[in-house]
């Protein structure tokens, strides 16, 4: 079985498309840019129009440095057109429909063909491949199954691996747990902050995560923090890795980290990365932060030219010590759908966990509540207190209180009120962990 | 010669403080004495019972954060200038004192102090040393009969 693994000098064979040699890449995306312009460009008509708009046609698609030509899709695109208008095919082709949550208004829908869905597990195996999973492995998938495409993105990934799927999906913590125990788990696909919750809940139970075979965590769907990632390693034997995707341009399995767990590698063969100014759309310099842009080179069902994913990144230009010839993006440390404004200060929700962790390496349980009082914005942090901090005497609480609030305003430039509550009073999500809350009526 | 106190985090704010009183009414466990200390956001509520680590595991399945801190108790004569006697030996001694709180027993001419020093162990010696009555768990329940 290690020979299969993703160490030192083995490889899992799904991943020789990782290792390409850059020539080859390069050419193989050019080909499939140049396919799937002319194939959107023949089904979708509000692509045809802005194409048309821009006196560009298919054909001036020669090198990859044209895509530069080609007009952006933003999520407003796809809301506009809800729920069929960005579909290539017709749907006696499309296998497979899934749709975001939809806070605000309608969701957003997203299509598949079998096609599509082949490349989705595919994409999903070299992920679980550089997490150094294979054949053997136990997968517990905690994702949500169902219009979110995390549960059903795994599901068929970790299958086509070979693995043994377990199809928990979200929630019964408890469950999970006694599953995670008895079937001896060895990964668990799930989002951060839920895994957070389910190491502490197994300690309640008196379940030592030390002792489970539950070595690797393929984490994903919601920004985390390098300092989330320490308190998961430190707390289990888990291998936090971190998984990137999107459901607009397939779901999970757009780009993962290796071994080295130093920024995403991008499956590039099916994902054309560009990184673009965020106000003016300029592309930038490689290795300069900006917002993620990706195209869509294979997708049938609903093909994306030029996504604006709202991700803010950059490309590392060094090659990772893994030998993976496709790109790689830093972390994902904000999601500007996420960030918040307050009194003119853009701030985002991991600037407050990383400060928390650093000040305490507790349980990053944390909220952030917005509100308006005489017109002026107000922050308010509640960290929930733990055993680890709890000191019986105010001083030491209260010069606690202070150290959080010192190292908030210091990472996030804006003075936050920090309130410290009882524990298990901020509630736990099985998905995606909502951490703000604004109660400002803007 | 030190006693173990429990010692709850609390929000400031209505009925938090019966979860853990009831979670211990419940469990038939009497409080021998508590004290409450509390800013405007938050309390610590700080209790001496007889069986502490039974209670500290009822106090964590309600979910409380609890912490155990090691206090001293000093048993003075239940009268006026009784606290004023100890304070004086402990200035004396340049003992700083975090927090203290009295209770008396029924029945009896005597109090007890509950002090909370940095050096609890440095503290009973002192305070023996000068001829304080200090006293520990078996004798603070023997006078509580």
């Amino acid at each position: 079985m290690t020979a299969l693994t993703d160490g030192p000098g083995v490889i899992h064979p799904a991943s020789a498309p990782d290792f390409m040699p850059a020539p080859q890449l390069r050419d193989l995306q050019l080909r499939r840019l140049q396919a799937v312009v002319r194939h959107a460009y023949d089904h979708v008509a509000l692509f045809r129009h802005r194409m048309a708009e821009r006196n560009i046609t298919p054909d001036d698609i020669r090198s990859l440095d044209d895509v530069r030509r080609l007009p952006f899709t933003a999520k407003a695109d796809l809301r506009d057109t809800y729920p069929f208008g960005l579909f290539a095919s017709p749907m006696s082709d499309v296998v497979r429909l899934h749709a975001s949550s939809g806070t605000t208004g309608k969701p957003i829908v997203v299509a598949y063909t079998q096609e599509d869905v082949n490349v989705w597990a595919s994409v999903m195996v070299r992920s679980f491949a550089a997490c150094g999973l294979h054949r053997g492995d136990i997968i517990q998938n905690s994702y949500g199954y169902g219009l979110f495409t995390g549960g059903l993105g795994a599901h068929y990934g970790a299958e086509a691996l070979g693995a043994t799927v377990i199809p928990t999906s979200g929630g019964n913590t408890d469950r999970q747990i006694m599953i995670m125990k008895d079937f001896g788990v060895t990964a668990i696909c799930c989002t951060p902050s839920y895994f957070v919750h389910i190491m502490e809940r197994a300690g309640e139970m008196g379940v030592d995560m030390k002792k489970l075979p539950l070595r690797a965590g393929v984490f994903g769907a919601e920004p985390w923090t390098e300092g989330m990632r320490r308190h998961i390693e430190a707390n289990s034997n888990v291998k936090a890795y971190d998984l990137y995707g999107l459901s607009e341009i397939i779901g999970p399995g757009v780009g993962v980290e290796c071994r080295f767990q130093a920024g995403l590698h991008i499956f590039e063969d099916h994902f054309l990365v560009e990184i673009v100014d965020p106000e003016s759309g300029e592309p930038l310099p490689k290795g300069t932060p900006g917002e993620l842009v990706l195209t869509t080179l294979s997708k049938q069902a609903m093909p994306m030219i030029r996504y604006r994913t709202r991700d803010l990144t950059a490309i590392d230009p060094e090659p990772c010590a893994c030998g993976r010839t496709i790109c790689r993006i830093a972390r994902i440390r904000s999601r500007s759908d996420d960030m918040f404004i307050v009194r003119g200060v853009n701030v985002f929700p991991s600037q407050i966990e990383e400060a928390i962790l650093r000040v305490e390496s507790t349980l990053p349980h944390y909220r952030i509540i917005l509100t308006r009082e005489k017109g002026l914005d107000e922050v308010e942090v509640q960290v929930e207190v733990t055993p680890q901090v709890f000191s019986d005497e105010i001083r030491a609480l209260e010069a606690l209180r202070m150290r959080l609030s010192a190292e908030i305003e210091r990472i996030a430039g804006i003075r936050m009120r920090v309130r410290l509550v009882e524990p298990r009073t901020i509630e736990r999500s099985d998905g995606k962990a909502k951490r703000v809350i604004d109660k400002r009526d803007l | 010669m030190k006693l173990k106190q429990l010692s709850v985090f609390l929000e400031n704010k209505p009925g938090r403080l019966t979860v853990p009183c009831r979670a211990l009414a419940d469990a038939g466990v009497n409080i021998l004495t508590l004290s409450l200390a509390d800013t405007q956001q938050f309390g610590i509520l700080r209790l001496i019972v007889r069986d502490w680590q039974g209670a500290r595991a009822i106090l964590e399945q309600v979910g409380c954060v609890v912490n155990v801190t090691e206090v001293v108790a000093v048993e003075i004569a239940d009268r006026p200038g009784g606290i004023a006697q100890v304070l004086d030996v402990l200035e004396q001694l340049g003992l700083n004192v975090e927090y203290v709180y009295a209770f008396t027993f029924r029945h009896r001419d005597k109090a007890v102090l509950v002090f909370r020093f940095d050096d609890p162990d440095a503290a009973v010696e002192a305070l023996r040393s000068r001829g304080v009555s200090v006293i520990g768990n078996e004798e603070l329940y023997a006078r509580m009969g």
